[in-house]
């Protein structure tokens, strides 16, 4: 009976994403008069149920651009579209987006069950839909029998799975979740992360997540939105950002990087770095680096090998030489802290967690394949 | 291991701490002392009015004579008496309306400003809280004077709230203070309009104070003596003015069975809310 009642709202809210809910922005500002706009000529679309993260550094306009898609603020500039109806003076409460915020924001002075059925309350719908909408709701988050507890008598867990399902129960066009997650302790937010996925996954509503967590974003995401100082630095899948960074702020708020900086030298058929000559790998120059007058080689960590001598080097490999300054042990690999080259710019390599080899003031040669570095932007 | 054994001793240590502190925190005698006579000291003047009220002489003897419910007869029975506490009550009932919806809203509305501009409106509101009472009086006197307002219930009712709304200001302001502006977002992002928000979200969680603030208005406007003095007329005057008439012109006892009554209605309205309160709070 209540399975039935489960389905019957992912049903609704699978109805919803049929009808397509694409979100997209056009050249969005929001200037408060600083020095510089907090978010400055933002474009993008996000596709009917989709999942995009908006990732970025505290300050660097990730949040003001879902307040701008809530409708708590209204741009300066550009427009903000829903389905192709342009939206940008639209007051909140008439976008019918639910919200999922960083400290819940539930009704202190209402129960579990008043908190839930607030948004069906506000749309004047009956009080016997309002009870079956609220203990569907009640279910698809887990937490069937809580119904009369009031929010501080619950955990921060709790908390967050009553606010989610407050802000899915009147199967509202998308849902933006504003760091919900980052007041949980590791673990905690490790299961919500799973239950947001899943609930993601029955619903296919399109889903806007801001995190500042670039593992949570990552982990969650089908596409992430990078911004930078109020501007998107670069948009794609998880994958995509990872392997193919267009920017050398990408590659580093994304995963650790070896970062070689190659100035001013136009990237040519082959590089060379503090006198080492090195091979251009398989299209690995992004395309913003190739119009950007300063670039920097970057490899990742993972990818990064390192020998006793240059014996021991394979041929056709980019190789430099470096000196061991500590070993991190990490469970399932270890970790070379190094300092690289004449200039000693500061590198890490993987080895095995079996490998005792290296020590602290080793010298040693890092090398890796042409085709696992890239060339980015600075 | 020695982690834990660390963590054994600081939990014993911990306990042993709880229970010095617990012998440290009783209250000494002394302290029981003071406390009692700085008690009789604020309430003995009120409650030598109650046995009062019940003596069976004409003049305001001490101790009083024989025990009669006379007093209480005569307020009951005499139109100037009731019909006196009749206009204090519609007096203090319609300015404690005013002063909540008044005092209310500014609360609200400078809770929202911020910098100097804001600090400066509210050093403007608190001013009648801090003006001597015989200066408000002697201007509301002028002013009601041109405007035909002495003696008449409006120029009551505009005067008390105007003295009873910076009470409502500072009850709401304190209330605000917990009130966690996000919880407009979330209700904005879930359908409700600002004034649906205001109902639903800002009203319920700020009644507190809202409540504090006019139940002080009331007790402002109810006990307000030298306004009510300066702008009564022979056709009305409230309670707090009848009382110094019959002490000042006519000597009549009457008033010690007001008095009691007074105090005997305000301790009951404080002792209700704060029962209320705390078992709301659950204690």
């Amino acid at each position: 009976m209540s399975m039935r009642g489960s389905t019957g709202l992912i049903a609704n809210l699978a109805e919803g994403v049929r009808r397509g809910t694409q979100i997209r922005l056009e050249n969005v500002t929001k200037d408060y008069g600083l020095a510089k706009p907090a978010v400055d000529r933002v474009s993008l679309t996000i596709e009917a149920g989709e999942f995009m993260t908006l990732l970025g550094p505290s300050g660097s306009g990730k949040t003001t651009t879902l307040n701008l898609i809530a409708g708590f603020q209204i741009p300066s500039e550009g427009s903000i579209f829903i389905d192709c109806n342009e939206v940008s003076m639209l007051p909140a409460h008439k976008r019918n987006l639910g919200m999922l915020f960083q400290n819940y924001a539930l009704f202190p002075h209402m129960t579990v069950a008043g908190n839930i059925g607030y948004p069906l309350r506000e749309r004047r719908m009956p009080k016997a839909e309002v009870a079956r909408r609220v203990g569907e709701a009640l279910e698809l988050v887990q937490l069937l029998g809580r119904d009369d507890a009031y929010p501080a008598q619950l955990s921060g867990g709790q908390q967050q799975r009553v606010a989610l399902a407050r802000a899915i129960v009147f199967e509202p066009r998308a849902l933006l979740l504003d760091e919900p997650l980052s007041a949980l302790d590791r673990r905690l937010r490790a299961d919500l992360q799973l239950e947001i996925r899943r609930i993601h996954r029955e619903v296919g509503a399109t889903f806007i997540f801001v995190t500042h967590d670039q593992e949570e974003a990552m982990s969650l995401s089908d596409r992430i939105a990078l911004f930078h100082d109020g501007r998107i630095e670069q948009v794609g899948s998880p994958e995509t950002l990872y392997a193919r960074p267009e920017t050398l702020f990408a590659a580093r708020f994304l995963g650790e990087s070896n970062v070689f900086p190659l100035g001013d030298d136009r990237v040519g058929s082959s590089l060379s770095w503090e006198g080492e000559h090195w091979a251009t790998g398989a299209g690995a120059v992004s395309d913003r680096a190739m119009n950007s007058r300063a670039t920097a080689l970057i490899v990742r960590p993972e990818v990064t090998s390192v020998s006793h001598s240059r014996q021991e080097v394979p041929a056709g490999v980019n190789a430099v030489a470096g000196t061991v300054i500590d070993v991190e042990f990490m469970g399932s690999y270890r970790s070379l802290v190094l300092k690289l080259g004449r200039s000693g710019i500061d590198g890490r390599a993987r080895i095995k967690a079996s490998d005792h080899t290296f020590q602290p003031g080793d010298p040693v040669i890092a090398w890796w394949q042409p085709d696992s570095q890239r060339i980015v932007a600075v | 291991m020695t982690i834990s054994i660390s963590g054994d001793v600081s939990s014993r240590s911990i306990a042993t701490k709880r229970r010095l502190g617990r012998d440290t925190d009783a209250v000494p005698a002394w302290l029981w002392g003071i406390g009692v006579f700085v008690a009789l000291y604020l309430v003995l003047p009120t409650l030598f009015v109650i046995p009062m009220s019940f003596s069976e002489a004409m003049n305001f003897v001490f101790p009083p004579r024989g025990f009669t419910w006379r007093l209480y007869e005569n307020f009951f029975t005499m139109p100037l008496w009731v019909g006196s506490l009749l206009n204090s009550f519609v007096v203090a009932a319609i300015s404690t309306g005013l002063a909540t919806l008044v005092g209310t809203a500014a609360a609200i509305g400078l809770s929202q400003l911020h910098g100097h501009a804001a600090s400066f409106i509210r050093t403007i509101l608190m001013i009648p809280i801090v003006t001597p009472a015989i200066v408000i009086a002697t201007s509301v006197y002028i002013a009601f004077l041109q405007w035909r307002l002495v003696g008449s219930l409006t120029g009551y009712v505009l005067a008390h709230a105007a003295i009873a709304t910076p009470f409502v200001i500072v009850a709401v302001t304190s209330a605000l203070g917990t009130f966690d502006r996000g919880l407009l977002r979330a209700a904005s992002s879930l359908g409700a309009s600002p004034f649906r928000s205001f109902v639903t979200v800002t009203m319920p969680l700020i009644s507190r104070g809202v409540q504090t603030g006019a139940i002080l208005a009331f007790v402002t406007s109810f006990d307000e003596v030298v306004i009510a003095v300066f702008i009564r007329s022979p056709s009305f005057q409230t309670l707090p003015v009848q009382m110094y008439n019959s002490v000042t012109v006519e000597i009549d006892p009457t008033v010690a069975a007001s008095s009691s009554l007074i105090v005997i209605t305000v301790s009951c309205i404080f002792l209700a809310v704060t029962i209320f309160g705390l078992k709301k709070k659950g204690i």
